[in-house]
């Protein structure tokens, strides 16, 4: 498909009913937003990142996609940020209560990545997959249509590879696209994907457009340079919940929410109340929290992790470690949204390096005899 | 609807946030700090079906003021109303304290895992609980003596601080009646106070076991006495996979979709709150987990 | 308003209501210290919820907005401003005695507010700059908060107030439950907001990530850093920040006045803000050591 196609891709899927969100320039960044036109499309932009850093820049090309992820993710439409989940009246008979209508919102997703589609993967597990499935995200999780698009460059925050979610787009998509000099190349991994392919002017790429596509697939993969060892990682976290290292990070973590909100995977919330001015509508309405809140463990009286080392040490296990007990893989993608955004650029894979190699310094969990599956350290 | 998608999609098609308006149909003062509250579900079809197991609990929810989670302490074949023993902490308890009979709330529930009933079938039991921390037993204990012939021994100690904070103390000889040894003991006795002074660890530590192989812990209270518990009889012969305990800690949402209640691999809401000791026992120690 | 946000029955209403006793309302009463009036002013801006304030509890004394003045004792003290006089120090005292609970509003009564600056000065150079006959004012060397003087129950922050806060603090004592304010960073509010960070995305300084939420991120909304006008949140890791700051090549000159703000005696601000000065300083004598 030439790059002309994009603008009918954007046409095939609002015609469909779907609302087009993607990326686009706001507040001097790659957000996502509605999409009415490429025009609204960052062309042209790339980004620089780095650990605490992220600039917009403009690129020697007119590429729509030729730039990595950045502070909005995806979550921001399967769970919202502020999500009305039931609602209380006062009446005749007293208070009764009712959960809201099923979400009609129909959304495309344009230009989402192989990292991305991993992390909507797992808060399919996390919202859907357990003995409860949380209705807001499922109304909207199975209307949404998936237009992935395949990494041609990264940044030196990524490290997908090492969490074996990308740069490759392999699943998890209604229709993939890599964009090459020669325009788009289009896979389809769906029905759904194939009833709008089928009206888009595409024809069968030839094998030097594959090789194009190839090559610039490569080419992200080669740019990866951030590692994160990720072999018995679990045990080395939670046998070392007493580690002297995350003191050490709580002398530069600011406890500021900044790496769970960004986090595509994070889904941590909290349901407030909302009275109106009468006191007799209620709504219940349910945000975005983080556990670097210390609110969030607030229980009679104190917050259980009152210490800026005992929220990280929440986030990281979880993240790493405990996520593969409750849903069978790590909560990290490799995205590096932590890492840029961090205000201070505290950067994960750096602390997981410096916690294993001090592992084995944890006598106090030694004494209880629970070390056993410890890793030597090297 | 994306394949990948349907095949994650495994529970049951309900609103998990859909919330039953009850009734207050009796309030009960306890001890000090602590009523019951008995709540009858309005809509009599969702009346008629509601069912629970010893050890789960419900959120409670006063409209403006939030939820809150509360262990059903009813017996579970008692039908029309669920009771909830409630301890006077923050603005919700202390709002539900204040509802007069015939005042509407609202219900979600019931959540969570309750107590193994099925591994204690055949066995001995020893109930170990803490001040309000018999609330969630009493359902179990309704069911033990509702079954009596099922189980073996069965033992309930409870500590309270001083004698006036034993929990349904009315309901001790009824206990007896039905076939338990209830131990009760208190930190601090006063004259009229008969019985045992001390921690529950002291009855424990001299608790006829007579087959300790085949014996489980059930243990409902604060965390350090449901540790030392713990060790206790696992120091005389429990197998630490049959000693149970009760874990608490913040719950917002009870279907495991917050991260609240989050207890190094477990969320209480979900996989609990009850858990066998050997699942916890290396994170119960851990400072600010 | 058949029934008024604050109406002193307990929750669970017009079913209940015939079995719940009304209290009386509680007597409400707003004194003023060293300030701007603007938190004050935040309660009579309420207005679609004023009424309701006014049916639900008595405004015994609050100059500002009645002269109709009565005496204490008061169920509720809202104090704005900060004690700068010897006479204030005194007065505070009388107000602790004639009130059951003490909520202190706004920057100056719970940090000492903006006139802590004079903290750092020589307070009697002030004094012969402004004032043609400064020996008839009589003014302490500080400006320090409610809290340094008597027991404070509640601090609501900001520079002004919100008086949704506000709202909600008055509505939950009136009744008789612990007010609860979210304490978290600014940063939360920005990104529940979809707003993208300033610092990070332009190199802007901002106090976000270690100011409490209270504001609803206004700043970084408009590309502006936070200044920090609800204060230091709790746990705040100032040093870090400030750190990041001087290495992204943020100068002395800048951080300082971004601390020394509203908030500049805030404990945290003020120990940050004067490690600034004490590097402003040292790379004053030695310009080759940016900082430490």
């Amino acid at each position: 498909m030439l790059a002309e196609g994009l603008e009918t891709l954007i046409k095939a899927l609002a015609d469909d009913g779907y609302q087009v969100v993607g990326p686009t320039i706001d507040q001097q960044a790659i957000v996502y937003g509605e999409i009415k036109s490429t025009g609204d499309l960052p062309r042209g932009w790339t980004d620089l990142q780095e650990a605490g850093t992220y600039r917009l820049q403009r690129r020697e090309d007119d590429a729509y996609f030729g730039y990595v992820v950045g502070p909005h993710s995806w979550k921001k439409y399967l769970f919202p940020p502020v999500t009305l989940v039931a609602s209380a009246d006062l009446g005749e008979h007293g208070w009764q209560m009712r959960t809201p209508e099923p979400d009609p919102i129909k959304y495309a997703f344009l230009g989402v990545r192989a990292c991305e589609l991993a992390a909507i993967r797992i808060q399919d597990k996390v919202f859907l997959g357990g003995p409860f499935v949380d209705p807001t995200y499922e109304a909207r999780r199975s209307k949404a249509f998936i237009v992935a698009v395949n990494c041609t460059q990264a940044a030196p925050t990524c490290f997908c590879t090492s969490m074996n979610t990308g740069p490759r787009c392999e699943s998890g998509f209604d229709l993939a696209l890599t964009e090459t000099s020669d325009g788009f190349l289009i896979e389809v991994g769906t029905k759904a994907g194939q009833v709008i392919a089928a009206l888009l002017p595409v024809r069968p790429a030839n094998s030097t457009e594959i090789g194009h596509a190839e090559v610039a697939r490569q080419q992200a993969a080669d740019q990866i340079t951030r590692r994160l060892d990720t072999d018995g990682l679990r045990d080395v976290l939670m046998n070392n919940l007493r580690h002297p290292h995350w003191e050490e990070i709580a002398k530069r973590c600011l406890s500021c929410t900044n790496c769970t909100m960004v986090c595509p995977t994070c889904f941590c919330s909290s349901v407030s109340e909302v009275p109106d001015l009468t006191g007799e509508h209620v709504d219940r309405e349910r945000h975005w929290d983080s556990c670097f809140n210390p609110d969030f463990s607030y229980m009679n009286g104190s917050p259980t992790r009152n210490s800026v080392s005992s929220r990280y040490r929440q986030w990281m296990t979880h993240k790493l470690a405990t996520w593969h007990d409750q849903f069978g893989s790590s909560g990290c993608v490799g995205c590096g949204r932590c890492i840029t955004w961090c205000p201070v650029g505290i950067d994960l894979t750096k602390e997981v390096v410096a916690l294993r190699d001090t592992t084995g310094n944890d006598l106090a969990n030694l004494s209880d005899g629970h070390a056993e599956g410890a890793e030597a350290s090297p | 609807m994306n394949s990948a998608l349907t095949s994650a999609i495994t529970a049951p098609r309900f609103d998990p946030w859909r919330t039953h308006a009850v009734r207050v149909a009796r309030m009960t003062p306890e001890v000090p700090g602590v009523f019951t509250c008995d709540l009858a579900i309005q809509d009599a079809t969702m009346a008629s079906e509601y069912r629970f197991a010893p050890g789960q609990f419900n959120m409670l929810y006063i409209p403006g003021l939030g939820e809150i989670a509360i262990s059903i302490c009813d017996d579970p074949q008692s039908r029309g109303s669920v009771a909830h023993t409630i301890r006077i902490a923050g603005n919700v308890t202390h709002a539900l304290s204040e509802l007069a009979v015939g005042a509407t709330l609202g219900l979600r529930g019931p959540f969570g895992v309750g107590w193994p009933i099925d591994g204690c079938r055949g066995r001995d039991i020893v109930l170990v609980a803490g001040g309000i921390g018999l609330a969630p037993l009493r359902p179990l204990i309704c069911h033990l003596m509702t079954h009596r012939r099922e189980f073996g021994e069965i033992h309930l100690i409870m500590g309270a601080r001083e004698p006036s904070g034993l929990l349904y103390s009315a309901e001790y000889s009824a206990w007896r009646d039905g076939g338990l040894n209830v131990y009760p003991t208190v930190d601090r006795g006063d004259d009229s106070w008969p019985g045992h002074i001390g921690m529950v660890t002291a009855i424990l530590d001299r608790l006829p076991l007579r087959r300790p192989a085949e014996t489980v812990m059930i243990s409902c209270g604060p965390e350090t006495m449901m540790w030392y518990a713990a060790q206790m009889v696992i120091g005389r012969g429990v197998d630490a996979k049959s000693v149970y305990v009760s874990l608490e800690r913040n719950m917002n949402c009870a279907i495991g979709l917050c991260g609240h209640c989050q207890f190094g691999p477990q969320f209480l809401c979900k996989d609990g709150p009850v858990f066998s000791y050997d699942r916890v026992a290396s994170i119960m120690k851990v400072e600010d987990l | 308003m058949s029934k008024p946000l604050f109406a002193s029955e307990s929750a669970g209403s017009n079913d209940t209501a015939a079995t719940t006793t009304r209290r009386p309302r509680p007597r409400l009463a707003v004194f003023k210290f060293a300030s701007c009036d603007g938190c004050q002013l935040s309660l009579l801006d309420c207005e679609n919820e004023l009424l309701a304030v006014a049916e639900a509890v008595e405004i015994a004394w609050f100059p500002e907005a009645s002269s109709r003045l009565q005496p204490g004792p008061y169920d509720i003290a809202l104090v704005e401003g900060s004690i700068t006089t010897p006479h204030d120090a005194q007065r505070i005292l009388d107000v602790r005695r004639s009130a059951r609970i003490v909520v202190t509003i706004g920057a100056c009564a719970t940090a000492g507010g903006i006139q802590s600056l004079k903290n750092w000065a020589d307070h009697e150079d002030y004094l012969r700059c402004v004032y043609a006959r400064p020996e008839y004012i009589s003014t302490l060397a500080s400006s320090t908060p409610i809290a340094d003087h008597i027991k404070v129950d509640y601090e609501l922050r900001g520079c002004p107030i919100s008086r949704h806060q506000l709202l909600d603090v008055i509505g939950a004592l009136v009744k008789g439950q612990r007010p609860r304010l979210p304490s978290h960073s600014v940063c939360l509010d920005c990104k529940r907001k979809g707003t993208v960070c300033v610092e990070v995305a332009q190199g802007i300084p901002c106090l976000g990530p270690v100011t409490h939420s209270g504001c609803g991120a206004i700043c970084p909304t408009y590309d502006r850093g936070c200044y920090g006008c609800f204060g230091p949140v709790s746990q705040s890791n100032c040093l870090s920040l400030t750190d990041q700051y001087l290495s992204m090549g943020t100068s002395t000159e800048t951080l300082l006045p971004l601390l020394r703000n509203f908030n500049a005696a805030a404990p945290e601000f003020r120990d940050a803000s004067n490690r600034i000065e004490a590097i402003a300083k040292r790379t004053e004598t030695s310009p080759e050591v940016p900082h430490e």
